[in-house]
């Protein structure tokens, strides 16, 4: 644990000062954080997936705390969670299948499981090695007990203990390797998570299609030049994207990459948008209803689409959605920026101060920009494209419900 | 639309009379009705009407002031003669109120049939205001009575394109191009030149100009062969300068009724029907015309390398290398007076800018070449002044396209030369037209922002919180005065990359003490949330209600809408075109695309430094967008708070006026 700290600490101040930004980037350290936490774990005997737990949850909410509006962190703690509580069950019911099916059958958790042990654990198994490819819906509507079968563990984990002892270590360490695989998948899916999007692109782009694009964002480049790659010729309007003006760099690589970019201002974009064939742009986070929380600018975007009836694309690797419900997401999942960014102190000091007399000034840079689902026309995650409606019902598959709250339950239990 | 609006009016005196159109139908048919006259049926618009005029409608009353004005020269009035007396009878108060004596003609202009009307008279009576019926499209034609058809050929062209891009043909910069030795490829150049010192005349005519031209020939003389001694010093005044679009069929057929008469009924139906069709733009991707275009530029311009495709069709210049070169040709400008030319580099180096100040600077550099203006001997005022002055106007293109509300200012300012009375000396007719100006600005411009003004401060409310984007001058006197009446509220000043002018505004506001926030366009929705009221300047206000004004209030007036908070647009009338448009593709005006690779005051980014001019990359710099009329509330001008929908009715009955101002 604490060879874990300082990494920890880097990493927190490292949101903190916003060094590290950008939900793949926080994404990935989030992840390789809490692989290191977890195999720098000690794992006591009895409720070993608890403790586990417990140690992810209190890293978690730090790295949550350091930077709410990077919402890929929570993500992938929850992820994290997730993933534990998955192994422990597969390897329960591995244990259980070892055991011999008609053992320990006054658990609870066996009598549902009763009707289709074979195939459930399976199922389980199988989800918890790739956590990319989600259970079926019908494990998880056997995983709703899961979150009951938490603490139920450590009671199976206590009869066990007396059935079999000799097992314990090694059963032990083959959660937490389970884990660390598991989470080293999930790495690797953050990681390639554009390349599974990108895949699609024929099937979104065809020929000589005009797409508008706001900001920069991987995802898009990959997905663009994609298509690119597969002969398919079309031109992108770049909006650039104030005050960070990341289309200036998306132009560029697009250019590079053979594209043909076309730089537009913000404010062209109205104007712009009724000689374009669909928008694709990448998200910052996609709520559980659907929204996006996208960067400052794409709400203009998505509104304008609409009134043309473009389609609006929503470009998200999985390490984006979010499990949460927005409220009031303009506000409260939003960062204001520095004024420095508009504009130059030098010239509106004066101004700045309000003792002078004169009128008061206030700078307002926002970040982040909230779409509605209602704006938004398709996602394309890397497990296929969605509805937005649909989203809910994607993100469950991620997420155990007992995760979604990792604060409340973090202070309520320390 | 209006002409046949016109004739269904006509048709039915109950409908006129409601309409602001009533005075303009009895001139219509007073025409119809001399004898003579039936038989010019020709145009489908005196068909109509023609039946109209049995019907008894105790409302058609012509202006009175046709009258009063033509009977100078009028060989007409002995056709109708009753016509005359209703015309006196004059249900036109309105019209009279608006106006003062001196500008009688004024009235005829309230409606789209009477303008016809109007000009059907002046065409006999005063050629000068013959022109002036065209003015609104072709100004800058002086078909003064008696002048040979050469001299209405130079003319004309310049005329037919006012309105549009291209009033690079100018006779007076050809010259000078000449001079510069530019204009040697022109062959025909040369010829003309030296033939006259105002020779410009037939260089550059198109095909079908000339072909018009002809076929006004042969119409005249047709007329003229039937008339015989009808034909009267009016005959001359012959504005058969015919238009581009005038049909020989036509006129031939008209030919057995007096020429005077030809005139008037045929002119008005075809100007009608032109007057309400803007003329088309200069295409810039025709490169025939392109090419013409700029053999006679006064400005070298560049085209820039990258442009984007689908803006071909405008111009876009690399912007840079005009101003140097335009200051080392100064001296090669003679005929370029230097007010005007000051103008033209205030408005290439960006030094001025904004609707009302390019305006009113470009008006008041017209003033100082009217007050410096000498007529040449064997030149006539009217005509020769407006020569020069659309020569001056199509350098000022060269330097920055115009915008709508200048168009009109110039529209306004052709009219009145136009319309100048032959009697006039010189020094008064300058005069007169220096005062014309003088009244537009303030009329037009200065008191109708007060006006302005004062409608939308009704507006405001303590606890309001009001957005406004980039810098409108409207906008700001709104706020500012609004301020001083003591009410509390807040201005969100919403500004966008590349012109940055909402921080001259909140600089402005802020010192006078209005609190205030500043955001960039993309935080619009962010900030939408508590803003309760939207005002917007706008650049012009076109006849379906389209707003076109600085690229983003199409954007900013969307969020708005679709927060339900209300858009106000603050546009005086003057600027209001009868053009429509749908989207902001197909006028527009490019600017520098460089400015979009450098953000000011941000060093750190410069990614696309070194990249502006690889084949795969442009960069796009739109002036003007054009907003929905449905994301607009209302529409606040000078003749009070209008929705949208009401524009083409301003459009229709108050922009004749302003010619007559």
């Amino acid at each position: 644990m604490p060879d874990v700290q300082p990494l920890v600490n880097g990493f927190l101040s490292q949101l903190k000062k916003r060094k590290i930004e950008g939900s793949q980037a926080t994404a990935k350290q989030t992840a390789e954080v809490l692989r290191s936490v977890i195999s720098q774990q000690r794992l006591p005997h009895t409720n070993q997936a608890g403790a586990l737990i417990d140690a992810v949850r209190a890293v978690g909410e730090q790295l949550i705390a350091a930077n709410p509006v990077e919402i890929a962190v929570g993500n992938i703690v929850r992820r994290v969670l997730h993933i534990i509580r998955e192994e422990d069950l597969s390897l329960a019911t591995d244990a259980i299948a070892g055991l011999g099916i008609s053992a320990g059958s006054d658990d609870e958790d066996d009598v549902e499981q009763d009707d289709h042990p074979v195939l459930s654990a399976a199922a389980v198994a199988a989800a918890a090695r790739s956590t990319l490819r989600p259970p079926s819906l019908q494990t998880l509507l056997e995983d709703m007990p899961d979150s009951a079968a938490v603490p139920h563990t450590s009671s199976s984990g206590g009869e066990s203990e007396g059935k079999s002892r000799s097992d314990k270590g090694s059963r032990g360490r083959k959660l937490k390797h389970d884990v660390i695989e598991a989470v080293n998948d999930l790495i690797q899916d953050i990681s390639t998570c554009h390349e599974q999007i990108a895949e699609q692109a024929v099937e979104h782009i065809h020929h000589n299609e005009v797409i508008l694009t706001l900001g920069s964002s991987r995802t898009v480049l990959e997905f663009l030049c994609a298509a690119k790659e597969k002969k398919r010729s079309f031109r992108v309007f770049v909006v650039e994207g104030a005050p960070r003006y990341q289309g200036h760099v998306l132009a560029k690589d697009l250019a590079a990459r053979g594209l043909q970019a076309t730089v537009i201002t913000d404010s062209a974009v109205f104007a712009m948008i009724s000689r374009v064939n669909m928008v694709i742009v990448g998200a910052h986070a996609v709520m559980a209803n659907g929204g996006v929380i996208a960067p400052v600018g794409l709400n203009m975007v998505a509104l304008a689409a609409q009134r043309h009836a473009v389609p609006f694309v929503v470009l998200a690797g999985s390490h984006k959605l979010c499990p949460l419900y927005p409220h009031n997401p303009e506000v409260l999942l939003n960062e204001l920026r520095s004024p420095s960014e508009l504009l130059d102190f030098g010239e509106f000091s004066d101004c700045l101060d309000s003792a002078s007399g004169a009128g008061s000034l206030h700078v307002v840079n926002p970040a982040f920009d909230y779409v509605p689902p209602k704006l938004v026309s398709l996602f394309i995650t890397d497990t296929g494209g969605h509805n937005p409606s649909y989203m809910y019902r994607l993100i469950a598959d991620y997420y155990s419900a007992d995760d979604l709250v990792v604060k409340g339950r973090t202070t309520a239990g320390s | 639309m209006d002409s046949r609006r016109a004739a269904r009016a006509v048709i039915d005196p109950k409908v006129r009379q409601v309409g602001f159109f009533t005075p303009g139908a009895p001139p219509e048919r007073s025409h119809s009705s001399p004898p003579e006259a039936l038989p010019k049926s020709s145009s489908p618009l005196v068909s109509d009407i023609s039946p109209s005029g049995n019907s008894p409608s105790p409302v058609m009353i012509p202006p009175p002031r046709h009258f009063s004005d033509n009977l100078l020269l009028h060989t007409r009035p002995a056709a109708s003669p009753l016509r005359g007396d209703s015309i006196i009878a004059g249900s036109y108060n309105s019209s009279s109120d608006f106006f003062p004596a001196p500008m009688s003609p004024a009235p005829s202009s309230y409606s789209t049939k009477a303008v016809g009307e109007g000009q059907f008279f002046d065409g006999i009576a005063s050629p000068g205001r013959g022109i002036r019926g065209n003015a609104g499209k072709v100004a800058s034609s002086f078909p003064r009575g008696g002048f040979d058809l050469t001299a209405m050929r130079a003319n004309s062209v310049p005329a037919s394109e006012l309105t549009t891009v291209s009033v690079v043909n100018d006779p007076l910069v050809i010259a000078e191009k000449d001079k510069a030795d530019k204009g040697g490829g022109l062959t025909v150049d040369a010829k003309e030149q030296p033939s006259s010192s105002k020779p410009q005349n037939e260089k550059k005519l198109t095909k079908a100009e000339r072909r018009a031209i002809q076929e006004a020939q042969r119409a005249a003389k047709a007329a003229a062969k039937a008339e015989g001694g009808k034909v009267s010093g009016t005959t001359t005044s012959t504005n058969a300068k015919p238009a581009k679009a005038s049909k020989p069929s036509q006129k031939i057929e008209n030919a057995p009724v007096a020429a005077s008469e030809k005139k008037g009924c045929d002119r008005p139906s075809e100007k009608d029907r032109k007057k309400d069709v803007p003329q088309p733009r200069m295409q810039y991707d025709d490169k025939s015309r392109v090419d013409k275009a700029k053999r006679r530029a006064v400005v070298k311009q560049t085209e820039a390398r990258n442009r984007v495709e689908l803006f071909r069709h405008l111009p876009q210049y690399e912007h840079g290398s005009q101003l140097p070169d335009l200051a080392a040709k100064f001296f090669q400008l003679d005929p370029m007076h230097p007010a005007v030319y000051k103008v033209g580099l205030q408005y290439l180096s960006g030094d001025i800018s904004g609707g009302n100040a390019r305006c009113i600077a470009m008006l008041q550099a017209f003033q100082e070449v009217i007050k410096d203006y000498r007529v040449p001997p064997e030149k006539v005022l009217t005509r020769d002044l407006t020569a020069k002055i659309s020569s001056y106007v199509s350098f000022l293109i060269q330097c920055r396209p115009l915008s709508i509300s200048m168009g009109n200012a110039i529209r306004f300012l052709k009219s009145r030369i136009a319309k100048l009375l032959l009697t006039l000396s010189e020094a008064e007719a300058k005069a007169s037209l220096q005062s014309d100006i003088d009244r537009f600005i303030s009329e037009k411009i200065i008191l109708a922002n007060k006006v302005i003004t004062k409608h939308a401060v009704t507006k405001i409310r303590d606890g309001d919180v009001l957005l406004t984007y980039g810098s409108s001058s409207a906008v700001e006197m709104i706020l500012l005065h609004a301020h001083e009446l003591g009410k509390q509220f807040r201005v969100v000043v919403v500004d966008s990359r590349p012109k940055l002018s909402g921080q001259l505004l909140l600089r402005r506001l802020v010192a006078k003490g209005l609190s205030c926030t500043y955001t960039h366009i993309n935080a619009v929705s962010y900030i939408m949330h508590e803003v309760t009221r939207v005002f917007l300047g706008a650049s012009s206000v076109l006849s379906n209600g389209t707003v076109y004004s600085r690229v983003g209030t199409a954007s900013v007036a969307m969020v708005a809408h679709a927060f339900h908070v209300p858009v106000l647009v603050c546009c005086e009338a003057y600027k209001f075109h009868e053009r429509v448009q749908l989207d902001s593709i197909c006028s527009n005006e490019l600017g520098d695309p460089d400015v979009i690779s450098k953000v000011q005051g941000r060093e750190d980014v410069n990614y696309l430094d070194g990249w502006a001019n690889t084949d795969n990359l442009q960069l796009l710099n739109l002036i003007y967008d054009a907003t929905p009329s449905d994301y607009v509330s209302m529409i606040v001008t000078d003749y009070g708070m209008v929705p949208p929908t009401s524009v083409p009715v301003i459009v229709r009955e108050y922009r004749r006026e302003q010619l007559w101002i």
